[in-house]
């Protein structure tokens, strides 16, 4: 049996000397170079690939490229596993390995296809009627098992192994889609000098001229399609991408485009990506994308064997390969007659069925003059056959098409179904494109563009090749003149193509007397004729509620072969024109698309910039664990032998506490502000005064949002009369930049002020600890570092081994402590000579755990407790609220809201046990035995355990905080299932006069 | 994806840009007495219009200058965009 379906000539486009092993639900089998797993597939009889979604029916191929809704199939194993994969869409590859999908135990033998026999229990919207009760169930029993019963393929559970790339192109026109009309604009535009992209989803360029019998010049379709695709790829400026489908068009006429790179390689090279994403930005975009044959319904129309027509054409004409051999053609159109004409040049002899009266087409007028009989006025009633088909009921049609007059049976072993052609319209109607429906071909195409898009050739409703060409060639040369004025124009050559009769507007045939079978609109999502009916009948009336209940068209092909029958339909039935039913919205993506390609080479390591402090590797030699604060890595604590997290900080914590420890505060946001409006500024941005600050001086600062709400602190220091250094917290470094840069452009431009992110030119080393003055006083012996000389908030420059230091008396732990800024390229350098000065000291490195752990016990605020709900009476910073001048939020403070008695203030917390250590997000309540909801009072921000009295210790936003002190309270977390009673204390825990930063 | 053209460097891609909001919103002057109504209409009220509106862009990753955008809000066509002390041509 093996390639027993492959026709008699080889005039298609594969290659029989090589041959090319695969293998489909663990058979092999074999197809040969060009061949898709489709085509390979049929060529060796095989016509059933998988279960429909909600019935379990057998089915097989309908379509023979991106239409196809059926034959569906998990390709490969393992982690390069990847479910519901059009087998139309599969270059065929040595050692393909496929399965069918939603069927088990095999896709011949299917337990699901009980679903089939219950039908009238699974009509559409049964999920809304039937699984409604008890409602517990729903989550837990019908959801789950509904999900599973109507299934797809399955999502492999390893990480995808394979690599996906971004590009970024830019030119004057994009074309999409490579038949006549997409082939004529390319070779005008690209003539007239225009940078082109031609996009071709297929592996060959030509689309409809590969399976037309049609002459344009003095060459057949396919020699000029041959001959054109060589001009355009000896042009430097166009490129040729096949395998390459545009599946979005956004805003600004962005496009997407998928490239399928290496899918179809043996062995591809090691950095070849599988997939490469393109965006697209094209000056203009010419939508050549052809149309998609409709399918008709009639009874029992989706057993394996019943495909379009075209389809079997261009099985037979570009694949070499027989979808039967006893066919049957039903028809409501003259295309159809093609496919019946290829059949009998493999002698094959067609049943020919045509809704139509008579039809005079070119075409048909052959097909008769070979003395084939054809059946005008008859249509397909139903079709017999469990896993391919095996005959059809067919017959004569009344008057009005209504009823069947007499009904045959006849055998055949597969249909080929034309209800004439759709233009593909989803890329111009995503553009915003509002399409109008054209009453000659009974479709939609684009109308009034909202982009700039230009449909040509069929997907533009112009379904002749004379039609297509001249379109194409005058739009290709329009637009490119747009861009290059050069008016090179070129003629549009002569063609030649058989005349067709008009279609018969009929899509749905009647039901055999007395009979009920299924008759499907959309094969993907099982939805029938019945299905629309009920829909109608239960009252939705909208085409997008129609559409919603009945699952019409959205299943994964998105309703490529559906939506217009569908459409149609309820048409009909509403006795409206479909135009007054409208269409429901095209949206991207218009064929499915890997996530790998979407996510592309973001993984990993590389889903983010990473950014390092320049003493990094130190801390990487000295076993530091990092945390990732925005895209910077800090070391959070640096264990010794044994030690968990808390022994680890606790450690560090205390060192700090009772000798000296030193940190990386390289992140920390720094911004260089200069002019002779600095001061000026500063008085605006900061709640706190400005304007008196001394040269060599730095001053905390905090700065509101317009709302009053807290946004930053930070020190800023004086370095000269109009210049400052500002630090900000690591978080908000860039939003501080930006809000600095948007009041000193938009609101105050004239204010004599720049600002400068100097974050990655300064390398910050806090070192803190009562012993920190008498080691930097080793390190600096020419510089008075006592009490006097260097008093809390001053700052002096100095030079050691010729490295510019600026060394700033400041703390964060509330310590006696000093930051060291040295030039970047110095910061290891400065950092080890500390490390080695220190260690007659103690010293050991201290990571951000103890850092908050030291924050915490003093009550610094940071940015648990300024989370954008604080205003400075909150969070105990009313003190740095300036009375006299005014600043960016002022008028905000003096709302009644924010300063009412009862606001959430900040308290700390310990618990009445001493031990248990209470988690952040804590709810904070009166009494944990009441009824829920309990009241709430606030919330925990920071935890820590305290180093110096050796508790634990919480900061909490709590109501009417002050007044709370000295109260016992509970922390709930209901999460965790846990209520700790704890004692409200003031949240400045340790030294709260602050007397050890001063000393 | 938008591309918006800024005054200072050309045409680039959106994601280099952040958005402003509204950019006919005036900040009341520093030190001026102001009613709450007034205060709130500033800092939390704005329209939002079917069609043209003027706002601010920030070329955030690239010269890090605001400047002003004409933009359809329901096309996104974006009609012109200026520096900040400059009108549109319009």
């Amino acid at each position: 049996m093996s390639n027993a379906y492959r026709t008699k000539n080889s005039t298609g486009l594969i290659n029989k000397n090589k041959k090319i092993n695969f293998s489909f639900n663990g058979h092999t089998y074999h197809g040969y170079e060009g061949d898709t797993l489709a085509s390979a597939l049929i060529s060796n009889g095989i016509h059933l690939i998988g279960r429909s979604f909600k019935y379990h029916r057998p089915r097989g191929f309908l379509g023979v490229g991106v239409e196809e809704p059926n034959a569906m199939v998990q390709l490969h194993e393992g982690n390069k596993s990847e479910p519901n994969i059009m087998a139309t869409e599969v270059e065929l590859v040595e050692g393909l390995k496929a399965k069918s999908q939603n069927c088990w135990p095999s896709v011949q033998f299917d337990i699901g296809e009980v679903n089939n026999l219950l039908n009238r229990f699974f009509p559409a919207g049964f999920y809304y009627k039937t699984f409604m009760w008890p409602k517990s169930f729903w989550m837990k029993i019908y959801e789950p098992f509904i999900r599973k019963a109507a299934g797809m393929g399955v999502a492999p559970l390893q990480p995808d192994p394979d690599r996906y790339e971004h590009n970024y192109e830019h030119c004057d026109v994009l074309i999409v889609g490579s038949g006549p009309s997409g082939l004529a604009s390319a070779l005008a535009a690209a003539k007239n000098g225009a940078r082109v992209i031609l996009a071709e989803d297929k592996a060959n360029f030509g689309g409809s001229l590969l399976t037309d019998e049609v002459t344009i010049g003095n060459m057949s379709g396919k020699e000029w399609a041959n001959d054109t695709v060589a001009q355009l790829k000896s042009l430097p400026n166009v490129i040729m991408k096949k395998r390459s489908q545009v599946f979005g068009y956004y805003d600004h006429n962005m496009t997407v485009m998928i490239e399928r790179v290496s899918d179809h390689q043996e062995n591809p090279s090691k950095y070849t990506p599988r997939q490469r994403l393109h965006y697209i930005r094209a000056g203009e975009v010419i939508v050549s994308t052809g149309s998609i044959e409709r399918p008709i319904s009639f009874g029992n129309n989706d057993r394996p064997g019943i495909l379009l027509a075209s389809a079997a054409k261009e099985y037979m004409k570009v694949y070499e390969t027989l979808v039967g051999k006893k066919p049957i053609i039903f028809t409501n159109n003259d295309t159809a007659y093609s496919t019946a004409l290829e059949f009998l040049k493999n002698d094959i002899v067609p049943v020919i069925l045509d809704t139509r009266n008579n039809s005079n087409g070119e075409l048909v007028k052959e097909v008769k003059q070979k003395g084939i009989n054809i059946r005008f006025n008859s249509g397909i009633a139903d079709t017999k056959g469990h896993l391919k088909i095996k005959s059809a009921v067919i017959g004569e049609l009344d008057k009005d098409k209504e009823n069947f007059t007499s009904l045959e049976s006849i055998d055949c072993d597969c249909i080929c179904m034309s209800g004439g052609w759709t233009p593909t319209v989803h890329l111009s109607s995503q553009a915003g494109n509002k399409l109008k429906f054209n009453e000659e071909i009974d479709a939609f195409v684009p109308d009034k563009k909202r982009q700039r898009e230009s449909a040509v050739g069929a997907a533009n409703g112009s379904f002749t090749l004379n039609q297509s060409l001249a379109e194409g060639f005058q739009v290709g040369f329009d637009l490119s003149n747009k861009f290059t004025d050069n008016n090179i124009e070129t003629n549009t050559p002569n063609s030649k193509e058989p005349k067709y009769e008009k279609h018969e507007r009929l899509w749905c045939m009647p039901l055999p007397q007395g009979k009920k079978p299924k008759r499907f609109i959309d094969f993907q999502n099982d939805v029938a004729v019945s299905d629309v009916e009920l829909a109608i009948r239960e009252g939705f009336r909208s085409i997008e509620h129609v559409k919603r209940y009945t699952t019409l068209g959205m299943a994964g092909d998105q309703g490529k072969t559906s939506n217009l029958n569908g459409l149609q339909y309820v048409s009909n039935i509403e006795k409206k024109i479909v135009p007054e039913v409208g269409h429901t919205t095209f949206r991207p993506p218009y064929t499915p698309v890997t996530i790998g390609a979407i996510v592309g080479r973001e993984v990993g390591n590389h889903y983010l910039p990473t950014r390092k402090s320049p003493i990094h590797n130190w801390h990487e030699e000295n076993n530091a664990v990092f945390v990732a604060a925005g895209l910077w890595q800090r070391p959070r604590y640096y264990p010794k032998e044994s030690e968990n997290m808390n022994d680890a900080v606790n450690r560090e914590a205390a060192n700090v506490r009772k000798n000296v420890g030193i940190c990386d505060v390289t992140t920390l946001g720094k911004i260089d502000i200069k002019g002779p409006d600095a001061p000026e500024f500063l008085n605006r941005v900061y709640t706190n005064a400005w304007l008196k600050l001394p040269v060599g001086k730095a001053r905390y600062g905090v700065m509101l949002r317009e709302d009053g709400m807290v946004f930053d602190d930070g020190t800023t220091s004086r370095l000269s009369e109009n210049h400052f250094h500002m630090t900000t917290t690591t978080a908000q470094a860039a939003n501080v930049l930006s809000h600095l840069e948007y009041y000193l452009q938009v609101v105050w431009p004239e204010l004599d002020v720049n600002v400068l992110s100097t974050t990655e030119q300064w390398s910050g080393i806090a070192v803190a600890g009562p012993k920190s003055r008498e080691l930097l006083s080793k390190l600096f012996p020419n510089i008075d570092l006592s009490n006097e000389g260097l008093p809390f908030m001053g700052l002096v420059d100095t030079n050691i081994d010729g490295i510019f230091t600026r060394i700033y008396r400041i703390s964060f732990s509330g310590e006696l402590a000093y930051e060291v800024n040295v030039e970047s390229n110095f910061g290891l350098h400065m950092w080890k000579k500390i490390m080695d000065e220190g260690k007659a000291f103690n010293i050991e490195p201290y990571g951000t755990e103890a850092l908050s752990t030291l924050r915490i016990e003093m009550g610094h605020v940071a940015g648990a407790e300024l989370d954008g709900r604080a205003v400075p009476f909150d969070v105990g910073l009313n003190g740095m609220v300036s009375k006299k001048k005014d600043f960016i939020g002022k008028r905000s403070l003096s709302k009644e809201a924010f300063t009412s008695e009862d606001r959430q203030t900040i308290v700390g917390l310990v618990p009445l046990d001493k031990r248990t250590k209470i988690p952040e997000g804590s709810h904070i309540v009166e009494n944990d035995k009441v009824a829920s909801p309990v009241p709430k009072l606030g919330h925990v921000s920071s935890s820590c355990w305290s180093v110096e009295y050796n508790n634990p210790f919480s900061i909490a936003i709590i109501k009417d905080g002050k007044n709370k002190i000295g109260k016992n309270l509970f922390a709930v977390s209901p999460l965790k299932d846990i209520s700790i009673p704890v004692e409200v204390v003031s949240s400045h825990y340790v030294d709260p006069d602050g007397e050890r930063v001063r000393s | 994806m938008l591309e918006i053209k800024c005054p200072y460097c050309g045409k680039r891609s959106q994601n280099e840009f952040s958005y402003g909001g509204d950019a006919t919103v005036k900040r009341p002057t520093l030190g001026e007495e102001i009613s709450t109504e007034d205060w709130d209409n500033f800092v939390y009220f704005r329209d939002n219009p079917r069609g043209k509106h003027t706002e601010l862009w920030h070329h955030v990753s690239g010269c890090r200058q605001w400047f002003k955008a004409s933009r359809d809000t329901a096309t996104h066509e974006i009609f012109d965009t200026c520096k900040m002390n400059e009108a549109f041509n319009e």
